[in-house]
């Protein structure tokens, strides 16, 4: 990383050359990140008060009473982490350890799937920076940078010139969209490059394809024109670097991995491919290695003493649905607004702690909040990358608040 | 963008020469290139069966505060700072090969297109390829905008 600039946390794209320009103390101007990382990075409208039952209290006392909470229940809840620093998310880990504590975050109903396969060698990838230099093939499948990673395709995917492609992109790199619409990164792609397929076509898509590898004649119930999957096909078998950004839309499509491994496995039988998964908030992959280390498992973790619990069953969609949980602390994440209310509903219903620099929908239902820092501008810390690659994060202002880190450490010692 | 039969088509197209041109299409051309405004045809402002008309060529012809001298307009309400444009322009490559060409921030001043507080910004326009001599029509930056907030009039 250049030692001059600054990693904005808009994404987990951790852009890393941004500069800023400061005044009184705060974030001015911002050279580089786009809308959505500018946006970020200006802080939050309405930053969170520290409180308890409503009424504004110091941190020492709500972090007490935040310990009271967890020690006192019996099936505590740890959630979020997405937007949470590596340290504060190892700390999350040792307090869900400590208390015999559910732990689980949002890849749970999100890219934990891919990210699992990848951590479990099931799944070839790459970073970020091969692609820049190497991908000549780029398929957007049920993804959509253009919108949820702004500038993924100028930094490396599609755009950039790197050390094996210097010739731009029209010459060197073919991009290709494989999607339910046609998004704005199809746009980009143009109408040659975008494959539109049924909602949860993507199984058969994926096997038509492998058909088309093998010289077979691709079939799909919904009748895609065999001329251009076979054409596609030939795109794909060309490839000297090929890579495949798998969105939410292919996730959210697969009941299982096992179209995907077949798919993977025929490429790399007869070219080259990789897959990233497409993670959104900055650090979702931060804590699914780190718990992955720990426990062996990437999300949807029990402790119950020595013994590491694992399941569907423990993942917050369950816990939260079956009232299995009597209390819970959720930091860098907003489940009252990434989830149905169906299932939200228990947060309500038990004492909730939120750490967060800003006001949530959880937070205005919670007993306990803690103001922290906004990570990556007001604290630095480490992160992970959607490719899994480590990036260290600069504080730029100074705060009074706590970083997450040091709120998790605090509630970790009254503990 | 707009084409100047599309304003045309929504332009009274009676030669009332109240805009002082001679011609609706004259002045569907000086609203395309921006010498005017909507505002400019004072039928379509005055008269309530051009009303449509009237909402509909605002929508389309958007006021711009500074149109560069190559006629490089950067819509900034569009722009989502992607920087697809900026990694594009042929120009900023061969300023800032390892810069901006390379994906990331601009290391020189020579560059075009930069963004700064999440919006695209043009500068040294004159090193356009649209621009000079040796023009070319360049659609680099139009093409590789997922919307279309650049346009050249
Ligand atoms: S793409 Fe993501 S990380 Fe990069 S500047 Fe935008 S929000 Fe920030
Ligand atoms: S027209 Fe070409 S040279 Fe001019 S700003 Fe756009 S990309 Fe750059
Ligand atoms: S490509 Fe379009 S949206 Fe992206 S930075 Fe350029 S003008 Fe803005």
């Amino acid at each position: 990383m250049d030692n001059d600039n600054y990693v904005c946390t808009g994404c987990a794209l951790l852009c890393d050359d941004i500069d800023v320009g400061l005044e009184n103390g705060k974030v001015a101007k911002v050279h580089t990140a786009c809308r959505k990382g500018f946006a970020f990075m200006k802080g939050c409208s309405n930053p969170l008060e520290c409180t308890v039952d409503g009424k504004k209290t110091d941190v020492d006392s709500a972090i007490r009473e935040a310990a009271e909470i967890l020690r006192n229940a019996e099936r505590p809840l740890i959630f979020g982490h997405a937007n949470s620093s590596s340290g504060a998310q190892k700390r999350a880990i040792g307090i869900a350890r400590k208390i015999n504590g559910y732990i689980d975050d949002t890849s749970s109903f999100c890219q934990g799937p891919m990210v699992e396969a990848i951590l479990e060698g099931k799944l070839k990838t790459c970073t970020l920076d091969d692609v820049r230099h190497k991908a000549d093939v780029i398929v957007y499948w049920g993804a959509d940078p253009a919108n949820s990673h702004p500038r993924h395709m100028s930094r490396y995917s599609y755009f950039p010139r790197g050390k094996e492609r210097q010739r731009g992109w029209e010459e060197d790199r073919t991009a290709i969209c494989i999607d339910v619409r046609k998004s704005d990164t199809a746009e980009i792609c143009g109408e040659s490059g975008l494959y539109q397929i049924p909602v949860k076509g993507d199984v058969e898509f994926m096997d038509a394809l492998v058909s088309a590898l093998s010289g077979k004649i691709p079939k799909t119930s919904y009748d895609f024109d065999k001329k251009r999957l076979l054409e596609l096909a030939s795109i794909l078998k060309k490839a000297k670097f090929g890579v495949i950004f798998a969105g939410l839309g292919m996730v959210y499509a697969l009941d299982d991995r096992e179209p995907l491994y077949r798919l993977m496995d025929k490429l790399n039988s007869v070219s080259n491919f990789h897959l990233i998964p497409m993670a959104g908030h900055y650090n979702m992959r931060g804590f699914n290695q780190i718990l992955f280390e720990e426990t062996g498992y990437i999300n949807r973790v029990k402790f119950n003493g020595a013994e590491i619990l694992h399941g569907p069953e423990y993942s917050v969609v369950e816990a939260l649905r079956k009232k299995a949980v009597d209390a819970a602390l959720v930091i860098g994440a907003d489940p009252l607004t990434s989830l149905p209310r169906s299932v939200v509903r228990h947060l309500e219903e038990i004492p909730l702690i939120t750490i967060d620099p800003c006001q949530t929908l959880t937070s205005v239902k919670a007993k306990v909040t803690i103001p922290c820092a906004l990570v990556g501008v007001e604290s630095g810390g480490t992160a992970v990358r959607m490719d899994g690659v480590e990036i260290g994060l600069k504080q730029i202002v100074e705060t009074d608040r706590l970083s997450d880190e040091e709120v998790m450490i605090r509630i970790s010692e009254a503990l | 963008m707009a084409s100047v039969m599309e304003i045309y088509q929504l332009l009274p197209k009676t030669n009332c020469k109240e805009c002082g041109k001679s011609t609706c299409m004259a002045f569907a051309v000086d609203l395309l290139s921006r010498k005017l405004k909507v505002e400019d045809c004072l039928p379509l402002v005055r008269e309530g069966k051009y009303k449509a008309s009237y909402e509909k060529l605002s929508g389309m012809v958007t006021p711009v505060e500074d149109v560069t001298e190559t006629g490089l307009i950067v819509h900034a309400d569009k722009c989502i700072g992607c920087g697809n444009c900026v990694v594009a322009c042929p120009v900023n490559v061969a300023a800032d090969p390892m810069g901006a060409g390379s994906g990331k921030a601009p290391t020189c001043d020579r560059v075009i297109l930069k963004v700064e507080d999440g919006v695209v910004k043009a500068a040294n326009v004159q090193e356009c390829r649209r621009f000079g001599e040796n023009k070319i029509l360049c659609v680099a930056c139009i093409d590789t905008c997922p919307t279309k907030a650049i346009e050249f009039v």
